[in-house]
């Protein structure tokens, strides 16, 4: 019960912060918005591109590599614009069960948010070819979802190492790559219009990593902790 | 720790790695179709990633013990067993591709399991990576088991549980002749065990060496 307390306590003031600066919600879209734009003209620089045969899987595997980035960038920056101070602080009124879980509830929250918006942007400028909008808009979320809670305890080593962006690609893209290979096999699915059934198990998957993840940030987090 | 000076099991992996290496070229194996002769790159590529997984498997245990005690002979064995199974993956890797070449045609031929074994790879560059990235020792040593203990169960996921999900060319995964419990007859056997428990000797070996060198290293920095 003081874990759940202290949990939401924590993810109010997350929310709070992330509300009055809007920082780091701000920077990601524009980062996604920018990314798809540059890759929208980069594409059409070569002419017919919309209309050839492999359109569809360029379409849907883009897609989720402008994702990794931007959650990658958007995630590291959840311990790092603390304080050393403030960390100290938490530490004395907060179990760190109570911190890690707010984390990563606070960055399942925002890149839901963000890969929502992403994926309407992405729609605008790339012509759609989704055959089952619903399924393929429940594997973005499921997908915003797995790379929050994988990426919040790297972002959490990564901050303890202090040197952050190359240490926080090498560290979490090797963990990643198996989410993203089910993620891309799923979202292919559903973008080829294929029968619901077959997905149970890659959200199945998907659902015992992120389990096994979160036990393991649970678990590891009171050791990275202490200073 | 009494066990890594003793000299016995050194001497037991030292004769039965020879046994196997000398029985594996000279005994019949089953001619299989695809596979031919070169099943008997059994004894020579499995026993590697048994060799690996031990020395890992050891790393992950004194990482979870230095997290307990902060021992820093602790640290420095996880290091060195994850040093000698990076050594043992290559190893591993390359008697892989060179069988692929002979039986696949192809060194790389976007295999999962090869896929899953390079990607394995990267973590563990990964982790010496991390290492390298921090100075004070002992925020080095907590942060990369804290690491170490992470990356493990995603190893083993991505070795062993990822190419059976799917198709594979790898004997054993998507129906291939596999050197499993019908194909595997009991000579095979005679060689295929032993040399798993002789090479994991061989690398525990070689990592108790390097951990001696180091404990030496470490004790001549200290002070006293």
């Amino acid at each position: 019960m003081e874990l759940i307390n202290q949990t939401l306590t924590l993810l109010k003031k997350e929310i709070l912060l992330e509300w009055r600066s809007k920082y780091a919600f701000n920077g990601v879209l524009l980062y996604v918005v920018s990314t798809v734009f540059v890759c929208y003209i980069a594409f059409n620089l070569s002419a017919g591109f919309t209309g050839s045969s492999g359109y569809p899987i360029v379409w849907n595997v883009l897609f989720w590599i402008i994702m990794l980035f931007a959650s990658v960038n958007a995630i590291a920056k959840s311990f790092v614009q603390e304080s050393r101070g403030r960390l100290l602080y938490y530490y004395s009124i907060a179990s760190p069960q109570a911190i890690i879980l707010s984390k990563i509830i606070y960055n399942m929250l925002l890149m839901a948010l963000l890969s929502t918006l992403a994926i309407l942007v992405y729609v605008v400028f790339f012509k759609n070819v989704v055959g089952d909008p619903l399924l393929y808009f429940a594997s973005v979320i499921i997908g915003s979802i797995s790379f929050s809670t994988v990426f919040t305890m790297i972002s959490a080593i990564a901050s303890k190492a202090g040197n952050n962006g190359t240490l926080m690609a090498i560290l979490s893209f090797p963990v990643i790559i198996p989410v993203i290979l089910i993620l891309v096999r799923f979202s292919k699915n559903a973008m080829d219009g294929l029968d619901r059934s077959l997905n149970y198990g890659h959200i199945g998957a998907l659902a015992a990593i992120n389990a096994i993840v979160i036990a393991t940030s649970l678990l590891l987090f009171p050791y990275l902790w202490r200073d | 720790m009494k066990f890594i000076y003793q000299w016995w099991w050194k001497v037991l992996a030292v004769v039965v790695i020879l046994y196997t290496l000398i029985a594996g070229l000279l005994i019949n194996v089953p001619r299989l179709p695809i596979v031919h002769e070169t099943i008997r790159n059994t004894y020579y590529h499995v026993p590697m990633w048994m060799a690996m997984f031990t020395v890992f498997t050891i790393s992950v245990i004194y990482s979870i013990k230095y997290l307990g005690s902060s021992n820093p002979k602790h640290d420095l064995i996880a290091v060195e067993c994850v040093n000698v199974g990076v050594f043992f993956f290559i190893l591993g890797l390359v008697t892989g591709m060179i069988w692929a070449k002979y039986t696949w045609g192809e060194y790389w031929s976007n295999d999962p399991k090869q896929n899953s074994a390079a990607i394995a790879f990267l973590l563990y560059c990964a982790y010496l990576v991390l290492r390298n990235a921090i100075d004070e020792e002992q925020k080095r040593a907590k942060i990369s088991a804290i690491y170490n203990i992470f990356a493990f169960p995603v190893m083993i996921v991505l070795i062993m549980v990822l190419p059976r999900m799917t198709d594979s060319l790898h004997p054993g995964n998507g129906g291939n002749p596999a050197f499993g419990k019908l194909d595997l007859d009991s000579k095979m056997r005679m060689i295929l065990y032993p040399a798993f428990i002789a090479w994991s000797l061989f690398a525990v070996w070689i990592a108790t060496l390097r951990y001696r060198i180091r404990l030496i290293e470490y004790k001549q920095n200290s002070l006293d």
